[in-house]
C-alpha cells in the first residue's frame, strides 16, 4: 500500500515534469511528438546494429557480415595497432605506460591545490620518463626509433608536449603585443595573425617540404621533431591571444599599484600580473588544447601513423576490408574521451571563478 | 604602458641619469637588440635557402605560372582542362575553396542558429538532442568526420539504380548528389535588382521613422514596415512576371540521371562536414550571447511595458549580437581555413592545388608565397576589422 502511494505520487510528478518540460505549448508538443517518432525508427536499427546482431569474435569481415551487424572482431583483433602503430609488439607495454603518464598528469594539473612550482617539477619529470620509455636504450629496453612512435602516444607528445612547450614563446608574443615598444609590438602582432592567417594544414605542409630548404646542407632534423618544431610555433600564437585576453581583463589599477611598489617590468609581470591574467584564462585556454588535441589528426595528410592513419590501415587489411564504421568509431570515442573530459574541467573552472568574482 | 610613460615627476631628472638607466634610451636599444636578432635570424634562413636552391638548380621566380599544368581536376565550377597554365589551375581552385565557404557560410549560420534556440529551448528533449549534437561534433576531429562522410558516399552509398531519396528530388549515389536547380529566367535578374531597391527603400524608411520618434514619441511598427519594403517588390516582380518557377529536376534513367545538378560525393562529403561541425561551435555562440544578456535587462523591459517583440528586437538582440559578432565572425574565417582539409578526402580546393603544382614544379617557396598570400588576404583584413571592434568594445578605464 505505501509502495502504491510513492508510485502513485511518482506517476504524478512525472506529469507534472512532461506538462512542464515536454508539453508546455502547442509547439513544444508537436516537437516532442516529432522527435520521439524520429527516435522510434531510428534508435532500435542502431541498437541492433551495435549491439544484438554485432559480432565480437569473428575470424573476418565476411563472418561479420552473415550476422548483418557491427564487426567489432576487428577492433578487439587490431586495437593493439591502432593504438600503438608500429610500435614493436613486444615492447607496446611502454607507449602504453606512456599514455598512463600523459593521463596522470593530465589529471594531476586539473588540482587546485597542486598548482604552482610542485606542478611543473612533475611535469618535469614525467615528460623525462615519457622520453625514456619511448626511446628505450637504457635498462635493458631496445632503442626505438621516433618514425615507430605512432598512434595515441604520437597525439598526446604533439598535443600535450606542443602546448606545455609552447608556454614560454607564447607568452612573450601576448606580453610583446601590449607592449609600448612599437618595434616589439609589432613583431608580435605580425607573428600571431601570419601564423593564425594560415590553415594549420598549410603550416604542416611547409614544415615538411619547406623547411629543408631553410637549413644549412647536410643538417638533418627527424621528421617527427619537425613536427613539433611546427606543433609547438603554430599553437604558440593561439595561446599567446588567450593569454592576451586574459591580460585585457586586468584592471589598469593593478598594473599601477606594482609600479608603485617599486616593481620593475618583469617583477610585475611575474608576481602581479600574470598569475591573475593566467587563472582567468584556464577556461579558453582548455579550449585552445582541445583544439590543438584534435588538430593532430590532421598530420595523416603528411604520413605519420597516428591514431586516424592506424585506422585507415586496418581497414584496408585484406581480412578486415570494409570495417570503416567500427575503425572511425575506435578513434572517435577516444577522442571523444579526451575532449570531453576536458571541456566538462573547463566548465567547471568557469562556475568557479563566477563564483569567486561574486 | 605606465613603466614607459614618463611620469611628469621624472621629467627633470631623467636629464641628468646615466643613459644605461635612462628608461627611454634602453626601450630603444631593448627594440634595436631584438629587430637586429630577428633580422639575423632571417638573412640566415634566407642564405640557407638560396645555398640550396642553387644547388638543386631551381630557378627562382614566378614564371612556371604560366607554363602548362598538365594535370586533370576532378572539381571545376569555372571551365579548365589540363592544357591550361598553372596560373588558371589555382584560379580554378581558388573559385571551388571560396563557393564551398560561401556557401557552408550560410547553411551553417542557419543549422547553428536552429542548434543555439535548440539549447535554450524549454522543451527538455529538444535541449537535450541539440547538447548531444553539440558535444559529439565539437569533441572529435573535423578530418576523422569528413572521413566518415567521404567514406559513406564512396563506400556505402548505394549505385543510381537505388539511390537514396532523402527528400523528392534529391538523390545520393555512389555517383554522389544529385538535386535539382530552378532554372533561371530574365524576371529573377529583375526581382532581384527590386529587392535592392526595397532594401535601400527600408533603411531610409528605418532612418527617417527613428527621427521621428524621437521627434514626436510616435512610434511605427517599423520593423514590419520594413520588411515589407523589402519583401514585397521582388514578389510583386515575380508575379508581374508570370511567377516563372521552373525546376531542372533529375530523373533517373537507364544511364545515371539527366537534369538537375550532381556534386562530386568529395564536394558532398566537404561541404557537409563543414556544415555540421562549424554549425556546433555557432550553436554555442548564439546560446553564449542570448544568456549573456543578464536578467535585469530584461525585467527593466518588461517594467517599461514593452511587448515580447520589442523586447526581443530592442534590449535582447542588439546586446547578444554585440557578444556574438566576433566569435561568429572568426568562426567564418576557421570555416575557410578548414575547407582546406579538402587535401585529405581529394576536393581539388586552393590549397590542394597549390601543394599539386608545387609537387610537379618544385617551386615550394614561390608556391607556398601564393597560397600564404591568398589566405592572408582572406584573413587580415578581417582580423583587422575585429581588432578595431575589440578595442571598441574593450574594459574602458578612466
Amino acid at each position: 500500500m505505501n509502495g502504491a502511494a510513492t508510485r502513485a505520487l511518482d506517476i504524478g510528478s512525472s506529469y507534472r515534469w512532461a506538462r512542464v518540460n515536454l508539453f508546455n505549448s502547442w509547439f513544444s508538443a508537436l516537437l516532442t511528438v516529432a522527435i520521439v517518432l524520429a527516435l522510434v525508427r531510428l534508435v532500435p536499427p542502431i541498437i541492433n546494429w551495435a549491439v544484438l546482431r554485432a559480432s565480437v569474435n569473428a575470424p573476418n569481415i565476411g563472418v561479420c557480415h552473415e550476422s548483418g551487424g557491427a564487426c567489432w572482431a576487428f577492433i578487439t583483433d587490431w586495437y593493439r595497432f591502432l593504438l600503438f602503430g608500429r610500435f614493436p609488439y613486444d615492447q607496446q607495454w611502454r607507449p602504453a605506460a606512456v599514455i598512463v603518464i600523459f593521463v596522470a598528469l593530465l589529471l594531476a594539473s586539473c588540482d587546485r591545490r597542486l598548482m604552482g612550482r610542485g606542478l611543473a617539477v612533475l611535469w618535469i619529470l614525467g615528460l623525462a620518463c615519457v622520453g625514456v620509455l619511448m626511446w628505450g636504450g637504457v635498462f635493458g629496453m631496445p632503442l626505438v626509433e621516433t618514425d615507430l612512435w605512432n598512434g595515441l602516444p604520437l597525439t598526446l607528445i604533439l598535443a600535450v608536449g606542443g602546448i606545455a612547450l609552447s608556454f614560454p614563446l607564447a607568452l612573450l608574443l601576448a606580453l610583446g603585443r601590449r607592449s609600448a615598444m612599437p618595434a616589439v609590438r609589432a613583431l608580435s602582432v605580425g607573428y600571431i595573425e601570419i601564423v593564425r592567417g594560415l590553415p594549420f594544414i598549410v603550416w604542416l605542409f611547409m614544415g615538411v617540404v619547406m623547411v629543408p630548404l631553410f637549413l644549412p646542407p647536410n643538417f638533418f632534423i627527424p621528421k617527427l621533431w619537425r613536427l613539433e618544431i611546427v606543433f609547438i610555433l603554430f599553437i604558440a600564437a593561439y595561446v599567446a591571444e588567450v593569454v592576451r585576453g586574459g591580460l585585457q581583463a586586468i584592471p589598469r589599477g593593478q598594473f599601477e599599484a606594482s609600479a608603485a611598489l617599486g616593481l620593475g617590468y618583469w617583477r610585475q609581470m611575474r608576481l602581479v600580473v600574470l598569475p591573475q591574467a593566467l587563472g582567468i584564462s584556464i577556461p579558453p585556454l582548455v579550449g585552445t588544447f582541445i583544439g590543438a588535441f584534435k588538430d593532430t589528426a590532421l598530420v595523416t595528410t603528411v604520413g605519420f601513423f597516428d591514431l586516424l592513419q592506424d585506422a585507415t590501415v586496418g581497414m584496408n587489411d585484406p581480412t578486415w576490408r570494409g570495417a570503416y564504421v567500427e575503425a572511425y568509431a575506435f578513434v572517435a570515442l577516444i577522442y571523444f574521451v579526451f575532449c570531453y573530459f576536458m571541456s566538462r574541467y573547463s566548465r567547471y573552472i568557469e562556475t568557479r571563478l563566477g563564483k569567486g568574482r561574486r | 604602458m605606465a613603466q614607459t610613460a614618463d611620469p611628469l615627476y621624472l621629467r627633470d631628472a631623467s636629464q641628468r641619469i646615466a643613459p644605461w638607466r635612462n628608461e627611454r634610451v634602453r626601450s630603444v636599444a631593448f627594440q634595436l637588440a631584438i629587430v637586429a636578432v630577428v633580422v639575423a635570424i632571417v638573412a640566415f634562413f634566407a642564405s640557407n635557402a638560396s645555398e640550396n636552391l642553387r644547388r638543386q638548380g631551381i630557378p627562382v621566380g614566378f614564371g612556371f605560372l604560366t607554363r602548362e599544368a598538365a594535370f586533370e581536376i576532378g572539381n571545376k565550377l569555372i571551365p579548365y582542362s589540363p592544357s591550361d597554365s598553372y596560373g588558371w589551375a589555382l584560379v580554378v581552385g581558388l573559385v571551388n575553396t571560396l563557393v564551398v565557404s560561401a556557401v557552408g557560410i550560410v547553411l551553417a549560420t542557419l543549422l547553428g542558429f536552429v542548434i543555439g534556440l535548440a539549447r535554450l529551448s524549454t522543451n527538455w528533449l529538444v535541449s537535450r538532442l541539440a547538447l548531444i549534437y553539440v558535444e559529439f561534433f565539437r569533441n572529435t576531429p573535423l578530418i576523422l568526420q569528413l572521413f566518415v562522410w567521404w567514406d559513406v558516399l564512396r563506400i556505402s552509398a548505394p549505385p543510381d539504380r537505388e539511390a537514396w531519396r532523402p527528400l523528392p528530388g534529391v538523390f545520393i549515389s555512389l555517383r554522389g548528389v544529385t538535386f535539382p536547380v530552378p532554372i533561371y529566367q530574365t524576371v529573377y535578374a529583375w526581382a532581384g535588382i527590386a529587392a535592392l531597391a526595397g532594401a535601400v527603400a527600408a533603411i531610409l524608411f528605418s532612418r527617417w521613422s527613428a527621427r521621428r520618434r524621437e521627434r514626436t514619441g510616435q512610434g511605427l511598427p517599423s520593423f514590419w514596415i520594413g520588411l515589407a519594403l523589402v519583401l514585397m517588390p521582388p514578389i510583386l516582380v515575380f508575379l508581374a512576371g508570370g511567377a516563372p518557377l521552373e525546376l531542372d529536376v533529375p530523373k533517373l534513367l537507364r544511364f545515371g540521371f539527366s537534369g538537375g545538378e550532381t556534386i562530386t560525393p568529395e564536394f558532398a562529403a566537404l561541404l557537409f562536414g563543414l556544415i555540421v561541425y562549424t554549425a556546433a561551435y555557432i550553436g554555442e555562440i548564439v546560446r553564449g550571447g542570448i544568456q549573456a544578456v543578464s536578467r535585469g535587462q530584461l525585467e527593466a523591459a518588461r517594467a517599461l511595458g514593452l511587448t515580447r517583440g520589442q523586447m526581443l528586437r530592442l534590449v535582447v538582440i542588439p546586446q547578444a549580437v554585440r557578444v556574438i559578432m566576433p566569435p561568429l565572425t572568426s568562426e567564418y574565417l576557421n570555416l575557410i581555413k578548414n575547407s582546406s582539409l579538402a587535401v585529405a578526402i581529394g576536393f581539388a580546393d586552393f590549397n590542394s592545388i597549390g601543394n599539386t603544382i608545387i609537387n610537379q614544379t618544385g617551386q615550394a617557396i614561390e608556391g607556398y608565397a601564393i597560397i600564404a598570400a591568398v589566405y592572408l588576404l582572406i584573413n587580415i583584413p578581417t582580423s583587422l576589422l575585429m581588432n578595431l571592434y575589440n578595442r571598441y568594445m574593450a574594459l574602458v578605464e578612466r
